[in-house]
C-alpha cells in the first residue's frame, strides 16, 4: 500500500527525522491560508499523488508570494498530472502540500528496502539526490552505496557512518546524517514498510539535514497490525476495479489488452497471460481467484472483467486441485447467465473432477468453447477476437 | 528415490486443529503411506488429545521427542506462523514446511536471520520450505502439503516451482505423457523464504533417481538467475525452464508478494535469457514443458 508524501513526512517526523513545516490542503483557499500560517517568503506547492516524477510533470512549483501560491494551487489542483509512473491518462490531483521553502546546498538520496538475496534490510545512499535513482544505478552505479542490516542488530553507528561518509556529508553535519539514517531504519521496521525512500535528503546552508520528499510502500501482509497506516489509504489513487475485486478476495490488475483471464493461482495466471501474448493477442487483466473459489466469487470475477469495455473474449483456466472442476464449472455457467455474457468464452479445466466439469459446461446450453491445454485455449480465444 | 522426504519420513503437523490443517491432514493421511507418516500434531491447549488418530502434543520439541519425527508442516495462521517456524527450528528438526500464506515480510526477515545465527553458532541447521507454498511430494510414497495427490506418478523427473498451480500444471503434463516424478517441490511465492531454486536443483543433482528437472520461476528477485549460474557449472542433468510473467508490467504485484518487478534484471525476459545461456532448454509456451523434457531424455 502506498501513501502520500505529506503522510510519509508525518511518519518520518514521528520517528524524529527533520522535515520542512508543511500543511496538506484540499482547496486553493486552504493553500493560501496554509502559506500565511507557515509565514516566510518562499513556499513550495506540491501535488499529492502516489506516482513519482511529479516535478517534471509540472506538479511542483516554488511560489515567492501569496498570489503565486494562489495561482499555482489553482493550476495544480484538479489537473491530470502525467508522469512516467501514471500512464498516459495521468492522475487527477485532489490534494496539495504547501511547505516552507528550503535552502538547498546539496541533495542526497537515501532509502530502506528489503533485500531478497541477503534476506536483510538494505539501506542505500547516494550523493546524486534529486534524480531518478534508477538512472543513477544505470549510469553511475558506483555512486550508490549500500549496507545490509540484520534485524537483530539494527543499523549500527558504524554502518550509518559508512553511508554518510560515502555520500560526502560534511564533517559538521555527519552526526545529524547518521542519526537521520538510523531513524529512517527504525521507521521502516516499525511501520512494516517495504520501501521508505527520501529523495532528496538535503543539506541546508546552515548545515541541517532535512527530508524534502518521502515515498513509502507498505507490506500488505502486515497492514492488520497497523491501523494508523491503513487510515492513510487514499482510494482515489487506486484502480476502482482492483478495490472492488479485493472485497471478494480476488487479486485483479487491469492491463491494456482485450482478452479477459480468470485463473486460479498467481503463477498459472501469469503463465496464461503469457500464453495469450505468445499466440498473438494481449491480456486485458490479471485475475487470480485463489484456492477457494465459490460460485459467488466466480460471478463477481466475471462482472469485474466485463466492466472493462475493451474485453472482447474471456479465457478461464483452472487447475483443479483442492478446488474441484465441477464447482468452477457451475460458477462459470451461473456467472455467464447472470452477466448475460455476450463475448466468446473459452474454458480450460484440468485436474480434480475434470470430466464432470466439462459435462456441466457442455450441458449448460451456453456457447462455451472448451480446450485441453493452455496453448489450445489461447489459440481458440485469440482466433475469436481477431 | 527422492529428495528431502520418502515413505519412512515422520511428520509433525503444526496447526493441525485449525480448519486448513484438519482438511489437508486428512488428505495427506489418505495419500500412499500417509497413515504411517503423519505421527504428531501440535497445539499447546489440546495436548493429550488426538485428531484423526494422531496424538496432539504441547510443543514441537515434545512431539519430536515422543515420536522421532524429523519434519514438520505448518498451517498456523499468518500472525503466528513465523513463531511456529522458529519452534520447529529450536526443536532441531531436519525440515520445516510452511504452507501459510500472508506472513508479514518483517516476521520472515527476523526468523530467517535467527536461523542463520543459530547455524553460524554451530547449532543444527533446519531447512525451511516456503512459506506460502504448496509443499512437497514424493509420488506414491508421501505427500506433505496441499497439492492434489492424484495427478502425480512415481518416476524420475524432478519439478521445482514457486507457484502451486504451475507446479501441478507441469506434473500433470509429465504424468499425461508417461513421465513420473521423483519429487515435486513448491518453494513458494514470498520474497523472503527458505529453500530456493538453487538448493532444490542441488538436491536433484545429487539424487541418483532423478534424471532430469523442470524448473519454473516467476518475475521478481534474483533466485532463478542464481540457480541457473550454479547449474551451468555443476548440473549433470538436463533442465527445462519456464518463467511466468512476460506480460506482467513493472511495479505491479502479480498476486504473489514476491512477483514484483523492481530492478530490470528480474523480468521474465532477462531470466529466460540467463537460463538459456546457462544451458537450460527454455520455453515461452508453458503448455510444452513436459514435451520438451521428454525430447531431452
Amino acid at each position: 500500500m502506498k501513501i502520500h508524501e505529506y503522510q510519509g513526512k508525518e511518519l518520518l517526523k514521528k520517528f524524529g527525522v527533520t522535515v520542512p513545516r508543511g500543511i496538506p490542503c484540499f482547496s486553493v483557499d486552504e493553500a493560501v491560508k496554509a502559506a500565511e500560517t507557515l509565514g516566510g517568503k518562499v513556499w513550495v506547492v506540491k501535488a499529492q499523488i502516489h506516482a513519482g516524477g511529479r516535478g517534471k510533470g509540472g506538479g511542483v512549483k516554488v511560489a515567492k508570494s501569496l498570489d503565486e501560491v494562489r495561482t499555482y494551487a489553482g493550476q495544480i489542483l484538479g489537473m491530470q498530472l502525467k508522469t512516467h509512473q501514471t500512464g498516459p491518462e495521468g492522475q487527477k490531483v485532489n490534494r496539495l502540500l504547501v511547505e516552507e521553502g528550503a535552502d538547498i546546498k546539496k541533495e542526497y538520496y537515501v532509502a530502506a528496502l528489503t533485500d531478497r538475496a541477503t534476506q536483510k534490510v538494505a539501506i542505500m545512499a547516494s550523493s546524486e539526490g534529486g534524480m531518478d535513482i534508477e538512472e543513477v544505478a544505470h549510469a553511475t552505479p558506483e555512486k550508490i552505496i549500500k549496507v545490509f542490516v540484520d534485524p537483530a542488530a539494527g543499523l549500527t553507528d558504524a554502518q550509518a557512518t559508512e553511508l554518510a561518509n560515502g555520500i560526502g556529508v560534511p564533517a559538521g553535519s555527519l552526526a545529524q546524517a547518521v542519526d537521520t539514517l538510523k531513524k529512517l531504519y527504525t521507521c521502516y521496521m516499525e511501520t512494516d514498510a517495504s520501501l521508505a525512500e527520501i529523495n532528496p535528503l538535503i543539506l541546508e546552508g546552515n548545515g541541517n539535514i532535512k527530508a524534502i520528499d518521502a515515498k513509502f510502500n507498505f507490506d500488505a501482509n502486515a497492514l492488520y497490525r497497523h491501523p494508523e497506516i491503513v487510515a492513510y489509504r487514499d482510494l482515489d489513487e487506486e484502480d476502482a476495479d482492483e478495490i472492488e475485486a479485493s472485497k471478494f478476495d480476488l487479486a485483479y490488475i487491469s492491463l491494456d489488452g482485450n482478452i479477459g483471464c480468470l485463473v486460479n493461482g498467481a503463477g498459472l495466471a501469469m503463465a496464461t497471460m503469457d500464453t495469450i501474448k505468445l499466440f498473438g493477442a494481449e491480456p486485458a487483466n490479471f485475475l487470480d481467484v485463489g484456492g477457494g473459489a465459490t460460485t459467488e466469487k466466480v460471478t463477481e470475477a466475471f462482472k469485474i472483467m466485463l466492466k472493462n469495455t475493451k474485453v472482447k473474449g474471456i479465457l478461464v483456466n483452472i487447475f483443479g486441485g483442492i478446488m474441484k472442476c465441477d464447482t468452477i464449472a457451475n460458477g462459470v455457467v451461473t456467472a455467464a447467465r447472470e452477466t448475460h455474457l455476450a463475448v466468446p468464452l473459452v474454458v480450460r479445466m484440468k485436474g480434480t473432477n475434470e470430466d464432470l466439469g466439462k459435462k456441466i459446461l457442455a450441458e449448460s446450453g451456453l456457447p462455451i468453447i472448451t480446450a485441453d491445454s493452455m496453448a489450445e485455449a489461447a489459440t481458440k480465444i485469440v482466433a475469436t477476437v481477431k | 528415490m527422492s529428495i528431502y522426504i520418502n515413505k519412512d519420513t515422520k511428520v509433525i503437523t503444526q496447526g493441525i486443529t485449525g480448519k486448513t490443517g484438519q482438511f489437508h491432514t486428512e488428505k495427506c493421511q489418505e495419500y500412499a503411506n500417509g497413515k504411517n507418516c503423519f505421527v504428531a500434531g501440535v497445539n499447546p491447549k489440546k495436548a493429550g488429545e488426538s485428531i484423526f488418530n494422531i496424538p496432539i502434543f504441547g510443543s514441537v520439541k515434545e512431539a519430536a521427542k515422543q515420536t522421532g519425527a524429523t519434519v514438520s508442516v505448518i498451517y498456523v495462521p499468518p500472525a503466528g506462523a513465523a513463531d511456529a517456524i522458529w519452534e520447529a527450528v529450536e526443536a532441531d528438526l531436519d525440515l520445516a514446511i510452511c504452507i501459510t500464506e500472508g506472513i508479514p515480510v518483517r516476521d520472515m526477515l527476523v526468523v530467517r536471520n535467527k536461523m542463520k545465527a543459530k547455524e553460524a553458532a554451530g547449532g543444527k541447521k533446519t531447512l525451511l520450505l516456503g512459506p506460502n507454498c504448496p509443499g512437497l511430494i514424493t509420488p506414491e510414497e508421501i505427500k506433505i502439503g496441499i497439492m492434489p495427490g492424484h495427478i502425480h506418478r512415481k518416476g524420475r523427473i524432478g519439478v521445482v516451482s514457486r507457484s502451486g498451480t504451475l507446479t501441478y500444471e507441469a506434473v500433470a503434463q509429465l504424468t499425461e505423457i508417461g513421465l513420473g516424478q521423483s519429487s515435486a517441490v513448491g518453494i513458494g511465492g514470498d520474497p523472503i523464504n527458505g529453500l530456493k531454486h538453487i538448493d532444490v536443483m542441488k538436491a536433484f543433482n545429487d539424487d541418483p533417481d532423478t534424471d532430469a528437472v523442470i524448473m519454473i520461476g516467476e518475475i521478481g528477485g534474483p533466485d532463478e538467475a542464481e540457480a541457473a549460474i550454479w547449474c551451468k557449472a555443476n548440473m549433470k542433468k538436463p533442465i527445462v525452464g519456464f518463467i511466468a510473467g512476460v506480460t506482467a508490467p513493472a511495479g505491479k504485484r502479480m498476486g504473489h508478494a514476491g512477483a514484483l518487478i523492481s530492478g530490470g534484471a528480474d523480468t521474465a525476459d532477462a531470466k529466460l535469457a540467463i537460463m538459456e545461456e546457462c544451458g537450460f532448454t527454455v520455453t515461452r509456451n508453458p503448455s510444452e514443458m513436459a514435451k520438451l523434457l521428454k525430447a531431452l531424455l
